[in-house]
């Protein structure tokens, strides 16, 4: 278990990189907390993979160090940096048997047989291959598979980080949803330090205490599940978080309410803020909508029955709203639309107004 | 204009991919083909298609027998999950393609091509090779080259699995948009419930091989025909327990009493499988007169607006979904309330009971 | 696919089918009339039956040259796999020296087979020859054209110069096809380097290699340019592998009975050795 801080870090995979472009990880400053579960969520290209190659050590940096718990390892490899690996696809010594697999680690540090016959065991009953020990690997399915990469990272007891990169592309619904908690179940038991990479919200939000948006390269905003669901800070991160994502509306400012489409509504954050003629877009997630006396007039265009809820579009001229609305609520034709004001924000170019 | 499989199965050495099927697809109808991987998506796909002949069972389509005509004669076209289109062709080629095939004159490509190519917002991208479009551009385009034949079947087989969760979102709204208003039978293979559910149109369920259910997408969720349907179509999977009915209730292994919802009161006492929904499982009464159950919480995960937790039930774990943020120590013992009038019965044979009353 | 639906792809076939028909199967056909029938020129035939087969079969001749064959073979193929795939397993797959070491490897193999002979019947001459003054200057007692031993050495050597960068483009191809992230793994499991080529590299070549052996076999077995053109099959017959032997039977002594008879046996010598090896090595894929 270690405590990991990337200093002023930053990669290109260009030999000589002049612009902005070039860099694939512009420079970031990140720390995880020994034994946390973190999450690095972005759209393809963000950079995610870079970083987590960077921390694991399989890239080194153009710029910047890594530290692990107070020592410099910018200069070390994977295996000096004790770290563990699971990719997006199963990797697995094929002409192994399943105990094989998860023995190898150990086997090649040198521990002693029975050690290694009890670590391996012990990590097998953990992840539910106990029956499938004397198999080869090759036959199994991918979520055992992905098991058996993750129980290799397991076995060693003196790993200071598990990584994941998008380890649950391959499998089933039904099944990621059973690894995802297993997963969850198991960081909880162990308590090492995980960082997670992946493009799905539902994964990153449900495994991590911390997760970190990233876009273009670029860290957009860190905090726990709740925070960037209740308090984006950018509305990349209501956007990207929230199936579906977060109501942006074009908004000006007039006398500490936001207007929009000729209605006022009150915001969070809009009394403070004095208009400097800047883009200002008006946040509210389609959780927080509701059917209401007072708000913007809309009529109901479309709704999307999901079993437990349904999405509804409002339209009102060129502007949409989307909502959630329970099971068995009822939907009326035309209505006006409430915006819960504790979850509705301003945001100046993006960025959400302090 | 119906598709019709007659009895259609498909062996492959002993091995069986395809049990006897007979479906009916109607013109203009979007179908959405649910099941985990190796159900027999692809299979049924490749037999519609006329990619492979079915082992028995005969393929009609417009009333004749088209079992032995090869693909190249039929009017079908195919969307993959891997985004395939011709990487030397620009995109206005690779849209054209098929229509050149055909001998039309140029105009008229020319016509289709940009109509289709607007509809699918690939205008700015005409002049570029796929290897220089982004995932999701580079399937719309092959799914333009798929529409723009105008042809009587479309397929599309789990076309947006290999993209990032929010393209795929943002794709999946536009897919129906695509198809409206055409009389094409539209066939969409995918594992995830959540897009048959957005869909609407026809569900089939799949399961090794076997269409164990197909109807209107709405009827198919609220109304499984037996539990392996219920079971396709739940994402998180569906609660399930062994249980006695007695009296006006069910007894879940000898300990647990919970009366029985009105519409299952009359049905004959005896052994039965529950199955209830996790969004039907939750740790706040919101109705009065839901059932009582406590359990031992093992994992809670909380995705912004929902809270998963997951509970032990005498032995088997259980999956309660709700609104809300709702934090649970682990190890904990917690109460939770079901909606016994969405509970699903399940006779011996796993067939569904309908309620009465 | 079960059944061919689509009658209008055989037409597609029909020029090559004529093509090979023409210039395979009608030959092979000659080949076979001529086994079974006893010539004396001017195309006088007497049927004989399976004579020949007999002959062939129990000669001390065919049994030595067929002895020879495999020797060479063999040898062949435990020099130039192992040392094809070490070589592959050090060429870069990345980067700037990647074409440079590709075009290395391919050079031997674009020579014409007489030339190859040729060039090493002059560099292997023991007065005048780079190789044949160099070894004698070293002290050993080396003229190819006069001891057997000397003229395997040579022809082996020439053999593992011409064709060893077959197996190494071929294993090259497969090494670039695993994904990193394999090696990636190993390395964070603390692997060696034998370690990964044991569990990594060498399961995932299984077919690359089983074709290159395939192909080397194969080859060899018929070799017979370099051969003639380096040593002539001396000296004496030390160096006579099956297809010279099977040419002096046919041209030099006019017996084309005999010639046709040896050459099926021979065929099917190379069928039943390329099934049975094809069948071992892919003996553990059940589909």
């Amino acid at each position: 278990m270690a405590k990991i801080l990337a200093s002023d870090l930053a990669h290109s995979y260009a030999l000589d990189p002049q612009t902005d472009q070039n860099w694939a990880l512009k420079p970031l400053t990140l720390e995880c907390a020994d034994g946390g579960a973190y999450a690095l969520l972005g759209p393809s290209g963000c950079g995610k993979t870079t970083l987590l190659n960077l921390i694991s050590g399989l890239l080194k940096p153009s710029r910047g160090r890594i530290v692990f718990d107070g020592r410099d390892v910018t200069d070390a490899s994977p295996e000096e940096r004790n770290i563990a690996q699971v990719f997006q696809f199963p990797v697995i010594y094929d002409t192994m048997t399943v105990y094989d697999n998860l023995a190898f680690p150990l086997r090649n540090r040198a521990v002693p047989a029975s050690d290694i016959d009890r670590r391996v065991r012990e990590v097998a009953h953990m992840l539910e291959l106990d029956g499938m020990l004397n198999r080869r690997a090759s036959g199994l399915t991918a979520d055992s598979k992905q098991k058996i990469s993750l129980g290799r990272g397991l076995v060693r007891s003196d790993v200071n980080v598990i990584m994941f990169d998008e380890p649950l592309t391959v499998i089933d619904p039904h099944l990621k949803w059973v690894l995802r908690s297993k997963l969850k179940e198991l960081h909880q038991r162990i308590r090492r330090t995980m960082i997670y990479v992946t493009h799905d919200q539902t994964e990153a939000l449900t495994f991590a205490d911390k997760v970190v948006v990233m876009k273009d390269g670029e860290v957009v905003q860190i905090g726990t599940p709740i925070e960037l669901f209740e308090k984006p800070s950018h509305t990349f991160v209501g956007h990207f978080i929230g199936s579906p994502g977060m109501n942006i509306l074009p908004c000006s400012i007039e006398g500490g309410k936001a207007v929009v489409a000729g209605t006022a509504i009150e915001t969070a954050n809009g009394s403070a803020y004095r208009d400097q003629g800047k883009r200002l877009e008006l946040g509210v997630r389609p959780e927080f909508v509701s059917f209401g006396n007072g708000g913007i007039p809309v009529e109901v265009v479309k709704v999307l029955d999901i079993g437990r809820y349904r999405i509804v579009e409002a339209r009102h001229s060129n502007i949409v709203v989307k909502m959630l609305v329970p099971e068995d609520a009822p939907i009326p034709q035309r209505a006006h639309v409430h915006f819960d004001p504790g979850h509705t924000r301003i945001y100046e170019d993006g960025w959400v107004v302090p | 204009m119906t598709l019709e499989l007659k009895n259609v199965a498909k062996h492959v050495g002993t091995d069986v991919h395809i049990h006897k099927t007979n479906l009916v697809l109607e013109e203009g109808s979007f179908n959405t083909f649910l099941g985990p991987t190796l159900a027999g998506k692809t299979s049924l796909l490749h037999l519609i298609a006329g990619l492979e002949p079915p082992t028995t069972g005969e393929v009609w389509f417009r009333g004749k027998n088209v079992t032995g005509v090869p693909v190249q004669k039929r009017n079908v076209s195919m969307v993959y999950q891997q985004f395939i289109n011709y990487p030397n062709f620009t995109v206005y080629e690779n849209i054209a393609s098929p229509l050149r095939v055909s001998g039309l004159p140029e105009s008229e490509i020319d016509a289709r091509v940009k109509g289709t190519a607007e509809l699918l917002r690939l205008v700015p991208m005409l002049g570029r090779r796929p290897s220089e479009l982004s995932g999701g551009q580079q399937q719309r385009t092959a799914i333009a080259r798929a529409l723009v034949k105008n042809s009587d079947i479309v397929l599309l087989d789990e076309p947006l699995a290999n993209l990032d969760y929010k393209l795929r979102e943002e794709l999946r709204d536009e897919l129906p948009k695509f198809f409206a208003g055409r009389r094409c039978i539209v066939v969409y293979a995918t594992t995830e419930p959540m897009e048959a559910l957005l869909f609407g149109g026809n569900t089939a369920t799949l399961d090794e091989g076997r269409i164990t259910q197909f109807g209107p997408t709405a009827e198919v969720y609220k109304k499984p025909d037996d539990l392996v349907s219920a079971r396709v179509f739940s994402d998180p999977p569906i609660n399930t327990a062994a249980v006695t009915k007695r009296g006006s209730s069910i007894i879940i292994g000898e300990t647990i009493e919970l009366p029985a919802g009105k519409a299952f009161q009359s049905i004959p006492d005896g052994p039965y499988t529950i199955g209830i929904r996790p969004h039907h499982i939750t740790p706040t009464v919101r109705k009065t007169g839901r059932a009582e159950i406590e359990g031992k919480v093992l994992v809670t995960e909380l995705s912004g607006s929902e809270s998963a937790v997951h509970f032990d039930l005498l032995g088997q774990t259980w999956v309660s979904l709700s609104h809300g943020i709702h934090r649970f120590d682990v190890g904990s013992r917690a109460k939770f309330y079901i909606d016994m009038e969405h509970t699903f019965f399940f006779d011996r044979q796993h067939r569904r009971i309908e309620g009465r009353g | 696919m079960n059944k061919i639906v689509n009658q209008r792809a055989w037409f597609f076939v029909l020029p090559v089918v004529l093509l090979v028909a023409f210039n395979a199967l009608i030959p092979l056909m000659t080949v076979v009339n001529y086994s079974v029938q006893e010539s004396f020129g001017d195309n006088v035939f007497f049927w004989a039956g399976e004579r020949w087969f007999q002959e062939i079969l129990t000669s001390e001749r065919f049994h030595a040259s067929l002895f020879r064959q495999i020797l060479f073979t063999g040898i062949i193929l435990l020099i130039e796999v192992p040392l094809g795939l070490a070589i592959a397993i050090t060429m870069p797959r990345k980067g700037p020296w990647v074409s440079v070491c590709l075009v290395l490897m391919a050079l031997p193999l674009l020579i014409p087979w007489n030339v190859v002979g040729a060039m090493w019947n002059i560099m292997a001459l023991p007065d005048i020859g780079l190789l044949g003054k160099s070894l004698r200057s070293l002290g050993f007692e080396y003229n190819y054209t006069r001891q057997p031993l000397a003229a395997w050495f040579t022809i082996i050597l020439m053999d593992v110069w011409h064709w060893t960068s077959l197996v190494t483009l071929l294993c090259y191809a497969g090494l670039v096809s695993i994904p990193d992230a394999y090696y990636q793994a190993a390395k964070i499991d603390g692997a060696r380097p034998w370690a990964v080529f044991r569990y990594i590299q060498l399961p995932k070549l299984k077919y690359v290699l089983t074709i290159a052996i395939l192909l080397r076999f194969m080859d060899s077995f018929m070799i017979y340019t370099e051969v003639v053109v380096l040593t002539g099959g001396g000296p004496g017959n030390s160096t006579t592998f099956l297809s010279i032997d099977l040419v002096k039977t046919a041209l030099g002594q006019f017996d084309l009975g005999p010639a046709a008879a040896m050459s099926l046996v021979y065929f099917l010598i190379i069928l039943l050795l390329s099934w049975l090896f094809y069948t071992l090595m892919m003996r553990n894929e059940a589909r």
